[in-house]
């Protein structure tokens, strides 16, 4: 009946476990009780559960995020403190048994649940508004890829209340990963969670690729698109490429597990090398993917900032579509001590190296871009700051380890580990912290504190150097990744600094948490009444913020890359006000997004736990839900012209008001 | 901005003062040829990308600073946006750091691999090593003996460690004396390394491997010759054997922070034995070499 599930899956005799799922239970105990005590479960449902408006979403996902970087953290902070413990003998205070899905789900929350929906949400919140555009192409299929992705969020929760997580690392490497070494049902709630949400996220690439490329507004020519924009139309593409990967990877794993197949086995013709290099062959792609909107961030923030174009824009198109088609010929560089041979190892080294040219183009674009600028130094040109001198080491380390040669003793080092998040961290955390400092006025009409912000920048940039350089000279002590222990005491005081830079880290997160407490406070003393608040050059500014859900009352004219700057320094903000307003033709909310959604939590539930009968039902119902939607016509309506001109003259009131 | 510029230099003065100064570090002070010339390749990748990174880091700053909002003396000009000459420096350089940086990667991609035997005027010595749950075993096919977590070699002679697994995926790394390899069930993978001082190094696996994996450490002893022959006589006198049927068995089976073993005689073969005994395609574990093929080595699979 149950299947594998018994009440032995309920890890109460684990203290730590205990004590979070008390503090999950009373966290949402207060968000039920707060949303029955100020009756706003039918708001919940109307307006954010249900809705299709990609400015809505973009803030979900971006929330979500958010709340899960708080547990990716939670699991990261336990690992420093484990491993400044655990020295010369002792043990620390994480057995292997729980440290190794620590480690396992840091790197899965981290990649899929935090720095993904960050991405994802801010091109939802974004794009759309940039190009001139009403909503995405299919707004019902971005409302069930946010739901799919937040299936995959609960899925990986669901396993530290009940059962177990993944001991493989993040991408689970075959052999280990297979049920002869792996019985438990962590590596199905890996499977699972990411399947499903991988599937919200295919989605979400061929949405937003249709998007860009067919509903531009007048005017805007592919060279006329902001770089946000083309950075994002480029991560979509590799998102198309190469999710399909991982989805079709992971299922050849599943058939094993729960097939009893030999894909990837020991024996029986099996090869874990195809694993390795399927997983890479999609995980490559991946980190451009993050890091590619996060360029687009960094070149809107400095250009508007240093109140200047962006320096070579057409170099900057082309650097990004260069790094796009090269991410898919490096994979191999994550294995070159598999033992290929020599040719395939250079040919892999040398592919990976060439990427370092366009990116770093990029980098002295954005810094011409300063040159002969006036810099404003706000929060998110801090993080942009910070991100060009932190990525550029870490591009540095991310080159000395596609050298083969290097690579044999870097490898699976913690050299590796200083390396990627140098990268993630100084790349996609710090372009995303900018994006969300940027964009907020847009989404919520009002900016965020700036001195918080700024505290938080320079916690996270400290905390970081100090949590990631010794990680690199411990490296050359000869320390690897994924030890729960070591025997080497010499390393501990290094760990110790490290841990040191994680409660740095922390105190940024907090700072991010109070910025959030403190602007929210002195909302009306920050509010943006023009929907403009920095002096902004792209489309997204011309609208009110917050943006009204129909975007644009009138879709905009584009004559060139900064259409809208141009327009301001000729005939200011206020020359543009319409006299006549049409009816705007707009998608419905739907119920259909979260029904699947929930229902695919329970089948993937079924699936971990072996509970066929369910999986059936959920199986069916997914079916069912998605026939119901397909076969509704009612998915559309029109918005009077008045009922815009009532919205449009309230925006005008306030700006002739301010004014 | 000062406190950034400080920051910024943070980054790069661990790397330089450790690559630089020659404390215990493992690859700092390299005690084998391999280890040596690995060191001097990442130097000089070092340096090489120093010539980007540098310049960057501090036009960052003095950018930043100089056209600061603030500053009104500094040149403002708004719609600049296109240099052909600083377009074609900015891809010239980098390209001509990469060109260089890629002709060393196709030179020391041979001239490293692991796969190629090291030149010596001593006889190249061959170790099998296989990787269980969670030890690693070594077995002296010359010599007739076996070990577990412990290897020795002579110092000067090189060694030509074939690598398999009997378990998951490992690797192979004794960092001291240089290049790691992949251990993996069914491959027959290869590393030569040599060690040039005479020492006990640290060895481990460096590829998570499940629960035993953070004890799955070995020492890997460099000594004189004479030391290395009495060394081979210490494990000769053991009174364990290893045979693939019998004690192998038992030795495979899982176990975490596994003590030092020595076993004065193996059966001939014991490593083809556990290469091949995943090559099976009838579901009894194929031991019986029924297929007669010989063991598939990680280079011709890929």
């Amino acid at each position: 009946m149950f299947g594998k599930l018994s009440l032995e899956a309920i890890p109460y005799h684990e203290p730590i476990l205990v004590v979070t799922a008390l503090v999950m239970a009373l966290g949402g105990l207060i968000v039920v009780g707060a949303l029955t005590y100020f009756k706003k479960w039918k708001w919940l449902w109307t307006e954010w559960i249900t809705s299709i408006d990609h400015k809505k979403l973009g803030i979900m996902y971006f929330l979500v995020a958010l709340v899960m970087l708080l547990r990716g953290f939670a699991d990261a902070i336990m690992m420093r403190t484990q491993q400044a413990l655990a020295a010369g003998g002792a043990e620390g205070y994480l057995p292997p048994e729980h440290y190794d899905q620590i480690f396992t789900a840091h790197g899965v929350i981290m990649i899929f649940f935090v720095a993904m929906p960050m991405v994802i949400g801010l091109m939802n919140l974004v794009v759309p508004l940039q190009i001139g555009a009403r909503d995405v192409a299919f707004p019902f299929m971005n409302n069930l890829s946010f739901w799919l992705f937040m299936a995959g969020v609960v899925l990986t929760m669901v396993s530290l209340l009940i059962g177990e997580y993944g001991k493989t690392g993040w991408l689970a490497y075959a052999p280990l990963s297979g049920i002869q070494y792996s019985p438990g049902v962590g590596v199905d709630y890996w499977i699972w969670g990411l399947q499903i949400s991988g599937i919200g996220t295919t989605l979400t690439g061929i949405n937003f690729f249709v998007t860009i490329l067919k509903m531009r507004t007048k005017g805007m020519t592919l060279f006329r698109m902001p770089i946000f924009t083309w950075t994002s139309l480029c991560a979509n593409i590799l998102i198309i490429a190469s999710f399909p990967i991982l989805t079709a990877t992971i299922a050849l794993l599943t058939l094993d597990r729960y097939l009893g197949m030999h894909f990837f086995t020991n024996d029986m013709g099996g090869n874990m090398m195809m694993y390795v290099n399927l997983i890479w062959a999609w995980g490559h792609p991946e980190v451009y993917i993050l890091i590619l909107p996060a360029f687009g961030v960094f070149s809107e923030v400095i250009a508007t900032f240093a109140k200047k174009r962006l320096f070579g824009y057409n170099t900057m198109v082309w650097a990004t579509a260069c790094i796009t088609i090269l991410s898919f010929v490096v994979w191999l560089h994550h294995f070159f001590t598999m033992g290929a041979g020599a040719n395939v190892n250079a040919f892999f080294g040398i592919a990976t190296m060439i990427i370092a040219i366009p990116t770093g183009v990029k980098i002295f674009n954005w810094l011409f871009t300063m040159y002969r600028g006036r810099l404003q130094f706000t929060s998110p040109v801090l993080w942009t700051l910070g991100f060009i001198i932190t990525f550029t080491i870490g591009g540095m380390t991310g080159v000395m380890l596609a050298v083969p040669g290097a690579n044999f003793i870097l490898h699976n080092s913690l050299f590796v580990i200083a390396h990627f998040h140098n990268v993630i961290i100084g790349g996609v955390v710090f372009g995303m912290l900018a994006g969300l400092t940027y964009w907020f006025p847009k989404a919520f009409g009002f900016t965020l504190d700036e001195k918080w912000g700024k505290r938080s920048f320079w916690f996270w940039i400290t905390g970081f150097y100090l949590a990631f350089m010794p990680l690199y000279i411990l490296s050359f002590m000869g320390a690897v990744r994924r030890m729960q222990s070591y025997a080497n005491a010499d390393w501990q005081p290094l760990m110790i600094v490290a841990w040191v830079g994680a409660v740095c880290i922390l105190c940024g997160i907090a700072c991010t948490v109070i910025q959030f407490i403190v602007s929210i406070r002195d909302r009306e003393k920050n509010a943006d009444i023009t929907g403009d608040p920095w002096d902004a050059r792209t489309l997204e500014w011309s609208t009110s913020s917050p943006a009204p859900f129909y975007n644009f009352a009138h879709l905009p004219n584009v004559g060139s890359v900064d259409a809208f700057w141009e327009a301001k320094k000729e005939k200011g903000m206020a020359a543009d006000k319409p006299t006549q307003y049409e009816d705007i033709h707009m998608p419905k909310n739907t119920a259909a997004g979260p029904i699947i959604g929930l229902i695919s939590i329970v089948f993937g539930f079924a699936l971990v736990w072996h509970i066929w009968w369910l999986a059936g039902v959920g199986a069916i119902g997914m079916f069912v839900a998605f026939m119901f939607r397909v076969f509704n016509d009612d998915i559309d309506y029109y918005v009077p012209a008045a009922e815009v001109e009532r919205i449009e003259r309230e925006h005008h009131k306030r700006l002739e008001m301010q004014a | 901005m000062r406190m950034k510029k400080n920051l910024g230099w943070l980054g790069i003065l661990p790397l330089i003062a450790v690559l630089l100064s020659g404390c215990d570090a493992a690859l700092v002070d390299p005690k084998g040829q391999i280890g040596v010339e690995l060191k001097s390749l990442i130097i000089t990748a070092f340096w090489l990308m120093m010539i980007v990174v540098i310049p960057v880091i501090v036009m960052t700053v003095v950018f930043a600073w100089k056209y600061r909002h603030s500053n009104h003396a500094a040149k403002y000009m708004p719609d600049w946006a296109h240099s052909n000459k600083i377009e074609a420096v900015v891809w010239l350089i980098p390209c001509v750091i990469i060109l260089f940086l890629g002709i060393i990667t196709w030179k020391t991609s041979h001239s490293l691999d692991p796969h190629k035997p090291i030149e010596s005027d001593a006889e190249t010595m061959e170790v099998q090593v296989v990787a269980l749950d969670w030890k690693w075993l070594f077995i002296y096919p010359e010599q007739g003996i076996a070990t577990v977590n412990e290897v020795a070699m002579p110092v000067d002679v090189p060694v030509h460690f074939r690598v398999t697994s009997a378990s998951v995926m490992n690797s192979f790394f004794i960092p001291t004396l240089g290049s790691q390899i992949y251990a993996m069930a069914g491959m027959d993978n290869d590393v030569y390394l040599v060690a040039n001082e005479a020492g006990v190094y640290d060895g481990k696996s460096s590829n998570y491997s499940g629960e035993g994996f953070s004890e799955m450490t070995f020492d890997a002893r460099a000594m004189s010759q004479d030391d290395f022959d009495a060394w081979v006589d210490k494990v000769g006198q053991s009174s364990e054997t290893l045979s693939y049927e019998g004690s192998y068995q038992e030795l495979a089976e899982p176990s975490t922070d596994h003590p030092v073993e020595y076993f004065s005689d193996v059966t001939s073969g014991l490593y083809r034995d556990i290469v091949e005994s995943f090559h099976g395609g009838n579901g009894e574990g194929g031991h019986d070499g029924g297929h007669g093929e010989t063991s598939m080595s990680a280079e011709a699979a890929e």
